[in-house]
């Protein structure tokens, strides 16, 4: 018999290894994330995916499933705290959506629509955050990055580069490219490369291509991000890299 | 019939798009002047607000007069709106916001080709930029937030509409927009 755990009054049942969140999806059950990627070892730093497992917040992408486990995720008190955290990522970032190609098929986005988050209330800090247009077929706008390490992860787990990694600590950690110069015309990142496909923001940008699907007919138009989650769940995760989650390979 | 409720609306820093929004309400201005009246506004072109029910705030705070608008409306309306992107995170107005203000002048009225004799405006009439841009509610206490750039006639509609039957504003799918 398969054990099963509690998720807001439903019954889950899981695999051993698996997290809250792995089988939370594999059940049809969403709970709101942002940094975790169904191929990537789970980050466990957005902590948009918190829950309440009993009692106790925790993150339910690095949570693993134990039988008899109580979790709560659709409860006032914790998607108010995920609503802050929204809130807190759109001041610290310069998220002008009007102008962002990404508008539409962006998780940050779809996750604040989806909250009924209205506006990001904190004090904008307007960051400095020079582009990199260095590369031929590549746009790096770290005005939007969220610091979830997604193309780190990528780069490193499935390209094998280390194109990206992550600089500083507290409010001046940022992404810096591995080369030489800092810029990405010198590292050797390629378009068909895994961590050009995983960006949950508008900071890892194909050329050229910014407006080929028109506002509108987006990713996130169609369907809420808690309802599309699902549909891409259970996420493939095959050596082809066939994942429903991520951009169409160029 | 209770008395109707008093509207105010105005825009800052915007550009009048939301206002164009809000006349995409179309038709279904109708039934709203049933419920409501307008005090200033560009609808009526009165000039100062007075007691209001509800002010709608376009557009964010880039220079000295917007502030005392913004201010008068605060003072003046019992809730207060900030509707699209300007008025809730400084929007277009705020890409200057990395930018030296000095910088921005000369470039754009001294050393821009096609301006030769030009000079950086200084007449005492123009109310004087602010070093940075807000978003309205880092000057004053805003109740509620219509985002979009601009937000759709349905989205006003039904956050209006909300509104005044006494109900907690929801956009929902599809009409909550940041873009």
């Amino acid at each position: 018999m398969t054990d099963t755990f509690q998720l807001d009054g439903a019954t889950v049942p899981f695999e051993p290894g698996q997290t809250v969140m792995q089988a939370a999806l594999a059940a049809d059950h969403y709970i709101p994330h942002l940094c975790y990627h169904p191929e990537f070892k789970p980050h466990g730093s957005c902590k948009l995916c918190t829950v309440k497992v009993n009692g106790r917040t925790m993150a339910s992408c690095t949570m693993p499933a134990e039988a008899g486990l109580e979790v709560e995720s659709e409860i006032e008190e914790i998607n108010a705290l995920r609503r802050t955290l929204v809130k807190m990522l759109f001041a610290e970032g310069n998220h002008f959506c009007p102008s962002c190609e990404k508008s539409g098929n962006c998780m940050l986005q779809a996750l604040g629509y989806d909250l009924e988050v209205h506006t990001a209330g904190f004090r904008h800090q307007y960051p400095d955050r020079p582009l990199d247009a260095s590369h031929p077929d590549i746009l790096l706008d770290f005005n939007r990055c969220i610091l979830c390490e997604l193309c780190v992860r990528a780069s490193s787990e499935v390209d094998g580069k280390n194109v990206f990694a992550l600089a500083g600590r507290g409010d001046t950690k940022h992404l810096i490219v591995n080369a030489e110069s800092g810029q990405l015309k010198d590292s050797n990142i390629a378009l068909t490369d895994k961590a050009m496909q995983v960006c949950p923001v508008g900071v890892i940008l194909k050329k050229r291509v910014g407006f080929s699907q028109p506002i509108g007919e987006r990713r996130y138009d169609e369907s809420p991000i808690s309802a599309q989650a699902l549909l891409d769940a259970p996420r493939p995760s095959d050596a082809a890299g066939d994942c429903a989650a991520c951009e169409d390979a160029p | 019939m209770s008395k109707k409720l008093r509207i105010a609306t105005t825009s800052l820093a915007g550009c009048f798009g939301c206002h164009m929004s809000i006349l995409d309400i179309d038709e279904r201005l109708f039934p709203l002047l049933d419920l409501v009246e307008f005090d200033r506004s560009p609808i009526t072109d009165i000039k100062h607000c007075g007691p209001c029910d509800i002010g709608i705030v376009e557009g964010g705070i880039c220079n000295a007069e917007n502030v005392h608008v913004l201010r008068e409306f605060r003072k003046n309306c019992k809730v207060l709106i900030a509707i699209g992107a300007c008025a809730i995170n400084g929007g277009l107005p705020a890409q200057r916001n990395h930018l030296d203000l000095s910088a921005c002048l000369t470039e754009v009225y001294l050393t821009e080709p096609g301006l030769v004799h030009g000079h950086i405006p200084n007449d005492p009439e123009l109310p004087l930029p602010l070093d940075k841009v807000h978003p309205l509610h880092e000057v004053v206490k805003v109740d509620y937030f219509i985002p979009g750039c601009p937000p759709s006639g349905d989205a006003i509609w039904k956050f209006l509409t909300d509104l005044i039957s006494g109900k907690t504003p929801e956009l929902g799918h599809g009409l909550i927009h940041y873009d």
